[in-house]
This record gives C-alpha cells, sequence and structure tokens, in this order.
C-alpha cells in the first residue's frame, strides 16, 4: 500500500484535486449555483407570481402531459420491439437494429426538422393527416412526436441486453405447460424486464422534460398553446423577463434533481433484479 | 367480454402473435425513425446532388459547419482532458467531497438545454460575478467562442468521467506496485500500465462529447449571440433556415451534420468496443453516461 501511494507524490495529488475541484466549481457547481442565487435575489413574491403566470402554469402541464405519452408510447413500443428484436428473426434485422440509435446520432434541431419534413403540411405523412383536419406540427401531436423520437431508443435499449441474458428456456418451459402467449409475457417476459423497464422509462421520462431543441422547430412556440416549460424559460429571456426565465429554470433544475436521485435508485434497483436473476 | 380478455384472447390465437408483434414494432420504428430520416435524406438531395452541394457550400452555412467543427474539437479534447483528471481525483485518490462530486456528475444530462445555456449566460453577463476577471483578462465570453466552449464543456461533462472511472476502478494496484519495485519511474509506469488500460475510455469520452457537441443547440442558441459568420453554429444556422422557409437548404447541412456524428458514433462503437457482447463494456453500464450520449452502445 506504502509503494502504491508513492506512485504518485504528495504535490502531484494535490494538482490533481485542485484541478478537478476547478473544473467542477467552473462548469458546474458555480453556472448552477449562480443562477439559484440571483434567482432568489429576485425575491420569493417575484418568483412565485412569475410562476402563477397563465403562460408558466400551461408550459409547465403542457411538458408533464408530453413527458408522459412519450413515456407510454416508448415504454410500450419499446418492449415489443425489444422482444421482436431478441425473439425473433427476419428479414433486415441487423439494419432496423442499427437504426435503433439514429435519433442518438442527430442534433435536436434536425430532429425537429426530420418531423416536419413527414408530418408537416407539405410531407408524406402530414398531408394525409391534414385531410382529417388533424394538423400535427404546431400542435401537441407534433410535439410528441418530437419527444418519442429523441428518446426513441432508451427503453429498447434497456430491454435488448436483459431479454439476450435472460434467453428463451423459462418462455419455452411456460409454453410447454400450455401458457398462451399473453400469459407467458405476463407472467414470465415482464417480471424479468422489469427493473430495466423502469429505468429505460425514467431516462425517457428524464429527457423528455427537457426537450429543447426539436420541440421548438416543431411547435411553433406559441405561449398558452405550444409552450413547453423550456421553450418558456427561452421566450421569457429572449423578452429580458429575467425574473421569469430565473424562476421557471429553478423549478426545472429542483425537477431534474429529482429525477437524477430517482434514477440513482432505478439503476441500483435494476441492477439488484438482475443479480438476483443470475 | 371485457376489452382485456378480448385482446387476450386475439394475441393468443395461434400463429398470430409473433407476426403482429413485429408488425406493430417495426410500423413504430418505421412510422417514427425510418420516415423521417428518408425524409431528410430526400429533402436534401431530392434537386440532385449539383443543388445539395450549393447549399453545403453557400458561405454562411460552410462558416456554421467550420465553427461547428471547431468549438467541439475544443470542448472534446478539454472535456476528456480535465474529465480524466477528475476521474482519477474521485476514484484514486479519494479526493474529500468525492461523494458529493460523484452525485452532481450526471446533471448536464438531466439539466434541460435552455436552463444550463442561461447558467453560462449569468455567470459571464455584466452583472455575473465572473465578469470582471474575465474582462480584467480581456477574455469575451458571451457572444463569442469561448462561451460557446464553455456550454459544451457543461453539456459533455460526465461522458469521460463516466467512461474513464470504471476502468481505473478496475486497475490492478499490484501491476503499478510491481512495475515500481522493478524501478520504473511514475511516468513510466502511468504511461505503460495505467495509460494502455483507460485509453480506451478516454477515446470513448471524447469522441461521445465530441458527437454530442457537434449537435448541440439549446445552450449555445443562448450564450452565442448566433452572429452569422461568428459564432453561429450549424444547429442554429440550420434551425435558422426552417424558420426562414428554406427547408432544403436546412435537410442539406443537417445531412451533413448526421452522417459526421454517426459515422463517429458507430466508430466508437465498432473500433472501440471491440468486445461488445453483453452489456459488461464499461461505459455502458456507467448509467446515465451512456444515455446522455446516447443510450448504451
Amino acid at each position: 500500500m506504502s509503494v502504491a501511494r508513492d506512485l504518485t507524490t504528495r504535490g502531484g495529488r494535490v494538482a490533481v484535486a485542485a484541478t478537478t475541484y476547478a473544473y467542477f466549481a467552473l462548469i458546474l457547481l458555480l453556472p448552477l449555483g449562480w443562477l439559484a442565487w440571483e434567482a432568489f435575489g429576485f425575491g420569493a413574491t417575484t418568483l412565485l407570481e412569475k410562476l402563477g403566470s397563465d403562460a408558466a402554469l400551461h408550459a409547465f402541464w403542457l411538458t408533464a402531459v408530453i413527458a408522459a405519452l412519450t413515456a407510454v408510447f416508448n415504454g410500450v413500443f419499446g418492449i415489443a420491439l425489444a422482444i421482436t428484436f431478441t425473439r425473433q428473426r427476419f428479414f433486415g434485422r441487423s439494419l432496423a437494429n442499427a437504426l435503433i440509435d439514429m435519433p442518438f446520432a442527430v442534433s435536436p434541431v434536425v430532429a425537429g426538422l426530420m418531423i416536419i419534413l413527414v408530418y408537416g403540411p407539405r410531407g408524406l405523412l402530414g398531408f394525409f393527416f391534414e385531410g382529417l383536419g388533424l394538423p400535427m406540427v404546431f400542435a401537441l401531436p407534433g410535439m410528441v412526436l418530437a419527444s418519442v423520437f429523441v428518446t426513441f431508443p432508451f427503453v429498447v435499449r434497456e430491454l435488448i441486453p436483459v431479454l439476450e441474458q435472460a434467453g428463451t428456456e423459462m418462455e419455452e418451459a411456460a409454453r410447454t405447460l400450455g401458457a398462451p402467449p399473453w400469459t407467458v409475457f405476463r407472467e414470465v417476459t415482464l417480471p424479468t424486464i422489469r427493473g430495466a423497464l423502469a429505468y429505460g422509462t425514467a431516462l425517457t421520462v428524464a429527457r423528455s422534460l427537457g426537450e429543447f431543441g426539436a420541440v421548438l422547430v416543431v411547435s411553433g412556440n406559441i405561449a398558452l398553446r405550444t409552450q413547453t416549460a423550456p421553450l418558456f424559460v427561452y421566450q421569457a429571456y429572449a423578452d429580458f423577463d429575467m425574473p421569469a426565465a430565473f424562476a421557471a429554470s429553478l423549478v426545472l433544475i429542483l425537477v431534474a434533481i429529482a429525477m437524477l436521485v430517482l434514477l440513482g435508485i432505478w439503476r441500483r434497483r435494476r441492477d439488484r433484479l438482475e443479480r438476483r436473476r443470475v | 367480454m371485457r376489452l382485456g380478455a378480448r385482446l387476450g384472447k386475439l394475441l393468443n390465437a395461434p400463429g398470430f402473435h409473433r407476426p403482429a408483434l413485429r408488425s406493430l414494432a417495426l410500423g413504430y420504428l418505421l412510422v417514427l425513425v425510418i420516415l423521417p430520416a428518408g425524409g431528410l435524406v430526400w429533402s436534401a438531395l431530392a434537386h440532385g446532388p449539383v443543388v445539395f452541394w450549393r447549399h453545403v457550400m453557400q458561405p454562411e452555412a460552410l462558416a456554421a459547419l467550420r465553427l461547428t467543427f471547431l468549438v467541439a474539437t475544443l470542448a472534446a479534447v478539454l472535456s476528456a482532458l480535465f474529465g480524466t483528471v477528475a476521474a482519477f481525483a474521485m476514484t484514486r485518490f479519494r479526493i474529500p467531497g468525492r461523494g458529493l462530486l460523484d452525485a452532481v456528475v450526471d446533471l448536464p444530462f438531466v439539466v434541460p438545454t435552455a436552463v444550463g445555456g442561461l447558467m453560462v449566460f449569468a455567470l459571464y453577463a455584466p452583472t455575473g460575478p465572473l465578469a470582471g476577471a474575465t474582462s480584467a483578462l480581456g477574455l469575451q465570453v458571451l457572444y463569442a467562442k469561448p462561451g460557446i466552449v464553455l456550454a459544451l464543456m457543461f453539456v459533455t461533462f460526465p461522458f469521460t468521467i463516466r467512461a474513464v472511472q470504471p476502468l481505473i476502478e478496475g486497475l490492478d494496484l499490484a501491476v503499478e506496485e510491481a512495475a515500481a519495485t522493478l524501478g520504473a519511474t511514475r511516468g513510466q509506469t502511468f504511461r505503460w500500465i495505467v495509460w494502455p488500460s483507460i485509453a480506451r475510455g478516454v477515446a470513448t469520452g471524447a469522441l461521445l462529447s465530441f458527437a454530442r457537441a457537434l449537435g448541440e443547440f439549446g445552450t449555445i442558441v443562448i450564450v452565442s449571440g448566433n452572429l452569422p459568420y461568428k459564432t453561429k453554429v450549424a444547429s442554429v444556422y440550420i434551425y435558422g433556415e426552417v424558420e426562414s422557409g428554406r427547408p432544403e437548404s436546412a435537410a442539406a447541412v443537417s445531412l451533413v451534420l448526421v452522417l459526421l456524428s454517426a459515422g463517429l458514433l458507430l466508430l466508437s462503437d465498432r473500433v472501440l468496443h471491440r468486445k461488445r457482447r453483453g452489456r459488461r463494456v464499461p461505459v455502458v453500464e456507467t448509467g446515465t453516461v451512456g444515455a446522455a450520449a446516447g443510450g448504451r452502445r
């Protein structure tokens, strides 16, 4: 042990520690702390007044609705995709598998543009929906689509390794014993993946709550209609309404911290469930 | 009959559920990912390669792409460098407060980018605490490249730390001790024992940071001022083109950006994690970093 300690000099250790503290402070903690400090500088009354405005309340409500819908869609279809990719062989499987990751390689703005190109009034599918009197872009459906797109891989990528590792023996045993497919899914597959499913869904919600670029492009950013909480922050900043921007930011930061704690708990739970199975 | 039971009966019908499940899953993939991606490619190339090229070669677009490349490189290098140092400090040297540091590393992943941009903005604004220091140094942060790089360093903060941490934890101290007893200097031990084990993590962190930085929008749009030819990055340029009703031009520049970052992510996937069976890959296992970058790759 003493030798290992000698591997780095005391001076070296101090330098590394100092660099680390400075890095964390300058890039992460100081920006975070200063924003909170400046927000509180406006006074609690002002902050609450700004948060209580119709536009702010609507923005937070809309953000919650979009995150919930995104989690449901990507949760349900994420399960379907993961089971399909681990339990079935079909033409184009590996190509489709690679395409699942595509949304992560795409800038949020480009993601928004992609949705507009297909679901906009002149798009391939948008044209169809427009004919039904159901506009997608600059309305809630398009915003959900954008949010679903940017979070697309989270649940699938969580589930695929779990399903691969679990193998098919249990499912086959259940089937041999006469269990119909839906029962096999409910009684065998779902319990296997539940830890990973919860974690993947939490990642989806976390990302969806903060999504900005894609939603900005798709929504048109109309206050009281298509303005989510991050868009509200941006608009308030652009309008020099700093108290409103800081107040909403503060709430979003608190939500983010809560999500981080939740993610930590669910990640540990997922690992525990997996270890128990193995 | 209850709806659930009826649905269950349908799903349980022999020969039905496998093709049905596959169609459902692949249909979802088609409608949400493949068609939008195809729409982008189509929109960029529909008028032929000449028009595509003209859109990309537009001076403002080219300047934006160049700037994006520059700031992304700077941010990736700085993130990889300081991230590696921080990972060492947090795992090997066990510095005081490491528990707190470890808890906040992933914050940039959950904080909305617009809020991240506002943080950097507030810190370096004329009324902020660092305005005096930076102006004394003659350094303009906001509406200039340093601000963009700082914003990108915020956004990419977790990547390298989370990629390198588990590798350092996995290092066997006994090997380093053996090297030292055999007369290796500290530099030699690092170069020949430590570095080969962590290089992959550092490279992964840098690549993920670079790919993320290429596409970043929310923080930059707030701190950069978005001056054409000076501080307007590619994502902001694309946004401007969409807003001005020029989707073809936006799609062309987008395609360049997408191909670049998709290529890089593939590279990090294939080259850096050759053994990627199962999920015992360090970067993958660290939770949100993969997610932040984009998932368990």
